[in-house]
């Protein structure tokens, strides 16, 4: 039986799907990966569905192995160097490793969460309808926690990989607003409140990590206190304490939560913030439900049009031509994430 | 004459949610209208995943199978015809071991209210509590009718680790918490119950509209007990 033998890693590398749906009423958030586009086209490039369960890795790369026969593999999102038995992968683009090939994957130089997906998929058991590891429940992933050296990651597919590698435009940092729709709780902030949050430049604080994003800048105020009846939560709600100083929810977010919620980011954003570095700038835009609809339903569109987007590579190394067409692409692709 | 409560307000939580807000207190009767929604909308097209809180109901959906607007008529549709029946929930009978180590806030709390620690356990354990939530993290129990002369604001400071299963209160709530977690509320006691098991089915035992009293143990029995429910039995009991 084939698998990925994890001879090192980060301390936050973990298995990630699209996450758990339904447990929300019992106190388990959803999950997921951090950049679920990022996940898809990881999965897009070894022909898997675009939201099966691929591994999760957080600023720090990692070495594995692959035992029991040879694998495809691809590494989507933030920008790490690849390697397969040394010999230098280009972003975004698939590869297959032989059987006995080291795996390996340097620090994120761009970005926080890239996603290494392989052909079929890991052989791993859903819990509560989801293979996404939640630390805090204990569930997902292998055993409930983060992956370590010495775990064995079963593979599904024991099948030779067939046909030829392809490639995606690879991942970008962008610095564009980070688009929100108002509420539930934004009528708890005064006008000028509401104005402020939309209107200053915040930062990614320290404080940042898979349930949510705490923001540093100036503080806005409530207009009757900050502690409110809890009420739920979802990945995206921004949380407003005492301080004055936005929490955005992410994928591991508690269920409920006490403080006025000043807006909600879409959830085409959540990804683009999840990639944002601490000390990075993130300011906020608030568009119409009927938008943020608009540019759920394109991105939708472009995740299930991926494999067509997929570019037949023929050798290790773009041409000059590929290299051009990948730029082009890259642009069409933001494009249509903008709706 | 009583007059038919105000319609729920619908509010937009992002592009995949929205939340059907009852109010914005603490309430039996309000939270009461909550899980009968909830209950009543789980017929709808398009709805994706619910959860009922104290005061609200949070309603996730898809916006490529309903819209903002055509769902949140249909919820407000739904609430207006709300019969006003709570749900006939378990009582579960939680043993709780008091004081010491295990509730290391007991005597303080106490003597807060100028009472002895048993004073205070015994009006802790007085009531029939109504869980309104299961909430923060898996298993969370929320509990109202706390007697309000045990009432306690919140620590200034909140602690940043609490042993699963402590028993607390904060403010005019209670709480079963089933895993570590930060805590800023008053550690009366630990409970053996472990209501968040992801290896045992049902992995969850207590729901929101369910009841809660609490019995006293000795650590003996706590231990004891503890034991058991680590093999994965409920050690709750269920009393009606």
């Amino acid at each position: 039986m084939s698998a990925l033998l994890v001879k090192t890693c980060g301390p936050m590398t973990s298995l990630q799907d699209a996450g758990r749906i339904g447990a929300g009423r019992s106190g388990i958030s959803r999950s997921g990966a951090m950049d679920g586009l990022s996940l898809a086209e990881a999965n897009a490039l070894v022909g898997n569905p675009p939201d099966i369960g691929a591994i999760e890795l957080m600023l720090v790369g990692g070495t594995f192995e692959i035992v029991g026969g040879p694998a495809r593999i691809a590494l989507a999102g933030a920008r790490m160097a690849l390697t397969v038995d040394g010999a230098p992968v280009a972003p975004s683009t698939s590869c297959t490793a032989p059987e006995g090939a080291t795996i390996t994957i340097g620090g994120a130089s761009e970005g926080i969460y890239a996603y290494l997906a392989v052909a079929g998929g890991f052989d791993v058991a859903p819990q509560l309808g989801s293979v996404s590891l939640q630390p805090r429940a204990g569930i997902g992933g292998l055993d409930g926690r983060p992956f370590r050296a010495g775990d064995r990651i079963p593979l599904r597919s024991a099948e030779d990989p067939a046909g030829p590698e392809h490639d995606l435009p690879p991942w970008r940092p962008d610095a564009d607003p980070i688009r929100v729709v108002l509420g539930p709780q934004d009528d708890l902030f005064p006008p000028d409140a509401v104005e402020a949050f939309l209107g200053n430049t915040y930062t990614v604080s320290e404080e940042a990590d898979r349930m949510g994003y705490r923001l540093a800048g100036q503080p806005i105020e409530h207009l009757r206190g900050f502690n409110i009846v809890s009420d739920g939560l979802v990945a995206g709600s921004v949380q407003v304490p005492g301080s004055g100083l936005p929490i955005v929810m992410m994928s591991d977010h508690q269920t409920t939560g006490g403080y006025p919620k000043i807006a909600t980011v879409i959830s085409v954003d959540r990804a683009r913030l999840a990639q944002r570095r601490v000390g990075t700038a993130v300011r906020f835009a608030a568009v119409p439900v009927a938008e943020a609809h608009a540019i759920l339903r394109a991105q939708r569109a472009a995740i299930a049009a991926l494999p067509s987007q997929l570019r037949v590579v023929h050798s290790g190394l773009p041409s000059v031509e590929e290299m051009l067409a990948l730029n082009l692409a890259g642009e069409a692709k933001d494009a249509l994430a903008e709706g | 004459m009583t007059q038919p409560p105000p319609p729920p307000r619908i509010l937009p939580s992002g592009d995949t949610g929205l939340t059907v807000e009852f109010g914005e207190e603490i309430d039996p009767a309000l939270n009461a209208r909550v899980l009968e929604l909830d209950r009543a909308a789980a017929a709808l097209p398009g709805i994706v995943e619910t959860i009922p809180t104290y005061r609200s109901l949070l309603v996730r959906y898809d916006p490529a199978l309903v819209s903002y607007d055509d769902l949140g008529a249909q919820l407000v549709d739904l609430a207006r015809d709300l019969k006003g029946e709570d749900r006939a929930g378990t009582i579960w009978d939680i043993p709780v071991c008091y004081g010491g180590e295990y509730g290391i806030d007991l005597e303080a709390t106490a003597a807060t209210h100028d009472l002895t620690p048993d004073e205070l356990v015994r009006r802790h354990m007085a009531p029939t509590y109504r869980v309104y939530m299961l909430g923060f993290l898996p298993g969370f129990a929320y509990l109202g009718g706390l007697d309000p002369s045990i009432a306690t604001s919140r620590r200034v400071s909140p602690r940043l680790q609490t042993p699963a299963g402590t028993i607390s209160i904060g403010g005019i709530q209670a709480l079963v918490a089933s895993l570590a977690a930060p805590s800023g509320w008053h550690l009366l006691g630990r409970t053996p119950v472990r209501n968040f098991m992801p290896t045992r089915e049902p992995a969850v035992i207590i729901q929101p509209g369910d009841g809660v009293r609490f019995r006293r143990i000795d650590e003996a029995d706590f231990i004891r007990l503890d034991r058991e429910a680590e093999a994965g039995q409920l050690v709750a009991e269920a009393v009606s």
